[in-house]
């Protein structure tokens, strides 16, 4: 287990730009700025129309890491109190999860929410319900 | 130009998650864990998140269409069924093993982070799994009307 330190500034400015950028592609594009849909249309396009803007987005994604490194001088902070086979395990559960949820925290989380659709009102609760349940576990009961 | 626009939104998100401690696993793991060393700051996040796509949506769907698309294309079934009940808890479990989630994982793959690639490919072969799953039991069903 590792202590990090609260820090609400940081995460409501990072939160509400998550916002703005969910709010600007529903703006310019009409999609829901959902991290599965996106990365799932993009490995198995319908049409290379489709294909182009998640090309483009998940481009811009992987920039913005960049734009905070010449801003502060390094990358954002990543500390992993997991193991590596804990990293495996975990990452094919959430890419089966969230296929089967049809969405993860940005896209039921974030951008279901904010339209207060029910479906990701409910998917969302159940999902931090579920991580909440493996964070007990691991932590609390086996100890790992 | 409209493609830039979009580079532009996800350097946007990219750059939110960087800010956000969302890409962080321990800063995830212990938001959620209330009984230890509880860090509340992501909820922080979601929240602030909330406050500006919520009213934002609202200023957005007050128009007739996207700025270059026909139309608004939001998700077309209202079903709350087992498959997203289900699907949704084991998406928690696997976050809560692992600390990332989609979102979060992929703008931090540019840092070139060992523990986010891990991830990242593990996840998508978990998509490419249950794609199939979903398109295997979707033919047995098929099959079975037909008989």
């Amino acid at each position: 287990m590792i202590e990090t330190d609260f820090t609400p500034w940081a995460s409501a400015l990072g939160g509400a730009l998550i916002g703005l950028a969910s709010v600007l592609l529903m703006w310019l594009r009409g999609n829901v700025l959902g991290a599965t849909g996106i990365l799932a249309g993009f490995l198995q396009p319908d049409s290379s129309t489709d294909w182009s803007w998640r090309a483009a987005i998940l481009a811009g994604m992987l920039t913005g890491p960049l734009v905070f490194l010449a801003a502060t001088g390094g990358f954002p902070t990543i500390q992993v109190p997991v193991s590596t086979l804990s990293m495996i395990i975990g990452g094919l559960i959430v890419g089966v999860g969230v296929t089967y949820g049809s969405g993860c925290t940005s896209g039921h989380g974030v951008c279901g929410m904010a339209r207060f659709s029910p479906r990701s009102i409910v998917a969302t609760l159940t999902f931090m319900a579920g991580t909440a349940v493996m964070v007990f576990l691991t932590r609390h009961v086996f100890g790992l | 130009m409209k493609l830039l626009l979009i580079y532009l939104t996800g350097v946007v998100f990219g750059l939110g998650i960087a800010i956000s401690g969302m890409a962080n696993p321990a800063k995830v793991l212990n938001f959620f864990d209330v009984f230890g060393a509880w860090d509340p700051s992501l909820a922080f996040v979601m929240g602030a998140a909330l406050l500006v796509a919520a009213p934002g949506y609202a200023l957005v769907f007050k128009r007739p269409k996207p700025i270059f698309a026909q139309s608004f294309k939001l998700p077309g079934t209202k079903l709350i069924d087992r498959k997203l009940v289900l699907g949704s808890f084991t998406f928690g479990l696997g976050w809560g093993l692992a600390g990332f989630c989609p979102g979060a994982a992929l703008p931090v793959i540019s840092t070139g982070n060992p523990s986010v690639l891990t991830f990242t490919a593990s996840m998508i072969v978990g998509l490419f799994l249950a794609r199939w799953m979903i398109a295997t039991t979707a033919r047995r069903q098929d099959a079975a009307q037909a008989n």
